[in-house]
């Protein structure tokens, strides 16, 4: 193994490490200096329940606000993103109440009325633009609740991919919205009502449910190991330069 | 922390070579394939399973696989004693009772509470810590699914995954991945998932590594994330409650040797309670925070294999956890993300893995445990790995290359997530590569089961990575998000029939585990570990010295 030394997440502490203080909800640690805030409270000693997750970027369990001394803004990271600053003074936002209306999306049209309908606290945006100022994602979280208002939602769905959910623009809101989770029922409109259909999985699913593929697949399962590496070797490979109507010359496994 | 002087000087190398990478990568002149036989000898030459001693494998000593040597990290969770007493907790008095417990809240857990509930079961979840965190939010670049007839079928599918597992996997589980596999991307779209596509509604699809045809569906390099997120709310609709931070700590059967249930610890109160069960889905997902042999992991926090030791005491043998799946490319600078995954899509995309004179040495497009090994040669045989600041080896990914070939913004588009996650540290991936090096990614084995989900104890199902044999010894990219939808969703399904027709109603008891602690001292084993462990052990050593009167329980305090 070329990385010998253990490359685990628990920080190998030595008196070499250059530290720095930082307050952890007001209480002053000192820290490693190239840590991120998540690595860095555990440095400190502090093992999450809450605030954790995929560690990543992703997941946003770990929404973060702090500020520096001497600056009025208020700044936002996520733990396991963002590098420890000196004399930063932090808190997480693991958890931030955010009410969900619950629909029947086999039953809906994918309207912009219905989400309206849904909430219709959406109208009370008053574009002040504090969610995208906090996003830790930088998603434009005010602009795609504008498209959602005008209808747009497409852009809406567009606008709010990058979303993780953490909450924090709920936090924010002077209009009270539950932003992420209007997204959300945006996303699912456009994705299962707005965009067209793949007609080749209907038709493959349906070729499988006629049982179309069955005997192939019965020899397959039933193969020797020898005999299946040798059929392994002899699979014809799609070149990767082509584009999607390409069609193999050896027909062996496929229908037609 | 972007990249220091000297890398930038070794980048120039990469520079220097990259029109004519391009101009290879759209003639498709690719290093060769290396041959089963080349592929075999840099497995036992290179990859970390295939090194020995008593430090990677150790035999289990009590249990239903006793005698199978598996990695040590795992052997000592099983060979631990349960975090609760069997004599302290009242059974008789469940604080739930439902038709369906599902254990566990990611991807496969959501799939199967989805299709028990609409086959009519009561349904709860619950689950470690937030419904969602899971490995599946984190999967990135794909799912495969053998859905264009024209060129593709459950057959090359069928062989790809085998191959890939080195043609020891479960065959029915493999015949089951792939034939069910079109119908979970169709459930999939129906739900919402916003799939890339052709303006037509036809999906785009690329290569993985060691798949012959190109089956890999995508939503830009949040995959997983969407997946995830849509299903989560497709719960939510159903409104099924979700238990969180309260995991699984112990199956409970019944008198007739059923799974009937589970205790459950809140991990906030600190409180053990009881669901009584018709039918149990364990759903845990995977084990990398277990950091086998000293890895850095892509795995999320909560992954620290809880399911396998549950169904390892109520009597399920656990099969290929002799392998462990290493992603070839996991960041390995800067150092803050170090170990986090940088998807196969960029490879299958066209994007160039280069060695410290800015070299092509392996086809990108190997399986992921042959592309492992070929990194971890290039670093250590070979010396042309590149050293990062503080001492560990990485190699080029060549990330730019897909402007090129693709057209500007293509990266910023289609790999967002990756994107941004390094422009935080100040690295423009679109301009600049990626120094990457293999990182613990997959739980290949795990419990067994069979095509329907079922176990050897009626009422306990299996679904995602939790369960052994679908992949062999190596899972392909994209076979992952796939499995935990096609078992989820099977897993749901038949435990909702198994409540409603074969379930029998007798006295709850915890006498496995009260066996497997009189096997444990029969066998010699004297230990306070305790398993599951829950959570990972990040506290340093310095702090731990001083939490003079902490009392630790597995990993908790």
């Amino acid at each position: 193994m070329a990385n010998d030394t253990d490359s685990r997440d628990k920080v190998q502490d030595s008196p070499q490490l250059p530290k720095i203080p930082i307050f952890i909800m007001g209480k002053r640690y000192m820290v490693p200096e190239e840590l991120t805030i998540m690595k860095a409270m555990e440095y400190a000693g502090y093992q999450f329940i809450r605030g954790c997750g995929c560690r990543m970027g992703v997941c946003g369990a770990c929404g973060t606000v702090y500020r520096k001394p001497g600056d009025y803004k208020i700044r936002v990271g996520l733990a396991c993103q963002t590098v420890v600053e000196p004399e930063m003074y932090l808190t997480q936002l693991p958890f931030y109440p955010a009410n969900r209306a619950s629909y029947d999306l086999a039953g809906a049209q994918g309207s912009a009325e219905e989400i309206h309908a849904a909430y219709p606290e959406v109208f009370r945006c008053v574009s002040c633009n504090a969610c995208t100022k906090i996003c830790p994602a930088e998603v434009s979280v005010m602009d795609y609740i504008a498209a959602i208002k005008r209808g747009d939602l497409e852009l809406a769905s567009e606008l709010s991919f990058e979303c993780i959910q953490c909450g924090l623009c709920v936090s924010r809101c002077m209009a009270e919205l539950p932003q992420y989770h209007i997204a959300q029922m945006a996303r699912r409109f456009v994705g299962a009502k707005l965009t067209p259909k793949a007609g080749h999985l209907r038709e493959q699913v349906r070729n499988i449910a006629e049982g179309r593929y069955k005997d192939l697949m019965d020899q397959l399962e039933s193969a020797s190991k020898d005999s299946l590496i040798e059929l392994y070797k002899a699979r014809q490979w799609e070149p990767a330069k082509e584009g999607e109507d390409w069609t193999p010359d050896d027909h062996r496994g496929l229908l037609s | 922390m972007p990249y220091p002087q000297y890398l930038k000087d070794l980048i120039k190398r990469v520079e220097a070579n990259r029109a004519r990478h391009v101009a290879l990568k759209r003639e498709d002149d690719d290093l060769p394939f290396l041959t089963l036989e080349q592929r075999q000898s840099y497995l036992e030459r290179f990859h970390p399973d295939y090194k020995t001693g008593p430090q990677i494998r150790r035999p289990i000593t009590v249990g239903p696989s006793k005698g199978y040597s598996i990695s040590p990290e795992i052997v000592d969770l099983l060979e631990a004693r349960a975090l609760v007493d069997p004599d302290k907790l009242d059974l008789s008095n469940p604080d739930y009772d439902v038709d369906v417990l599902i254990i566990g809240g990611g991807g496969a857990g959501s799939a199967a509470a989805i299709y028990a509930r609409n086959a009519g079961a009561s349904v709860m979840i619950a689950t470690k810590l937030r419904h969602g965190d899971a490995n599946t939010m984190m999967a990135e670049g794909g799912i495969q699914a053998c859905d264009k007839a024209q060129k593709d079928s459950p057959y090359y599918h069928f062989l790809d995954v085998l191959g890939g597992g080195h043609f020891v996997n479960k065959r029915s589980l493999a015949r089951r991945l792939v034939e069910d596999g079109p119908d979970a991307i169709r459930w999939l779209e129906g739900l919402g998932v916003l799939f890339d596509k052709f303006p037509d509604g036809r999906m785009k699809t690329v290569h993985g590594g060691g798949t012959c045809r190109k089956r890999m569906h995508s939503a830009s390099d949040m995959s997983g994330a969407e997946i995830m997120r849509v299903v989560r709310d497709e719960v939510r609709n159903l409104d099924v409650p979700v238990i969180e931070f309260s995991p699984a700590v112990e199956l409970i059967k019944n008198a007739e040797g059923h799974c009937a249930g589970a205790v459950l610890y809140n991990m906030e109160t600190q409180e053990f309670t009881v669901c009584r069960a018709k039918a149990v889905v364990m759903a845990t997902g995977g084990s990398g925070r277990l950091h086998i042999q000293g890895f850095m992991t892509t795995n999320h926090y909560g992954a620290t294999g809880d399911g396998l030791v549950l169904c390892y005491r109520a009597g399920l043998p656990l099969v290929f956890l002799h392998t462990v799946q290493y992603h070839p490319t996991g960041i390995a600078y800067p150092e803050q993300a170090e170990g986090l995954l940088i998807t196969e899509k960029f490879r299958g995309a066209g994007a160039n893995v280069l060695n410290v004179d800015g070299e092509r040495f392996v086809n990108e497009r190997e399986p992921r445990d042959v592309e492992a090994s070929a990194f971890i040669r290039e670093c250590t045989e070979v010396g042309k790995g590149v050293r990062t600041p503080t001492g560990k080896w990485g190699v080029w990914l060549d990330s730019p290359m897909l402007d090129l070939l693709h057209g500007q913004g293509y990266v910023a588009k289609n790999f967002c997530g990756a994107y941004m996650l390094l422009k935080r540290f100040e690295i423009d991936i679109s301009r600049e590569p990626m120094l990457v090096f293999p990182t613990l990614h997959y739980q290949n084995g795990g419990v067994d089961f069979e095509a329907d989900c079922t176990t050897q104890i009626p009422g306990l199902f299996i679904g995602g990575e939790v369960g052994g044999g679908i992949h062999g010894e190596n899972r392909l990219m994209g076979n992952s998000l796939l499995d935990i939808n096609v078992f989820g969703r099977i897993a749901g399904a038949n435990a909702a029939r198994f409540a409603q027709d074969s379930a029998v109603d007798a006295p709850l008891t915890l006498d496995h585990v009260r066996r497997y602690h009189q096997e444990l001292e029969d066998a010699g084993i004297v230990t306070q570990r305790r398993a599951p462990v829950l959570l990972p052990d990040y506290t340093t050593p310095e702090v731990k010295e001083r939490q003079l009167e902490t009392h630790y329980l597995g990993n908790l305090r």
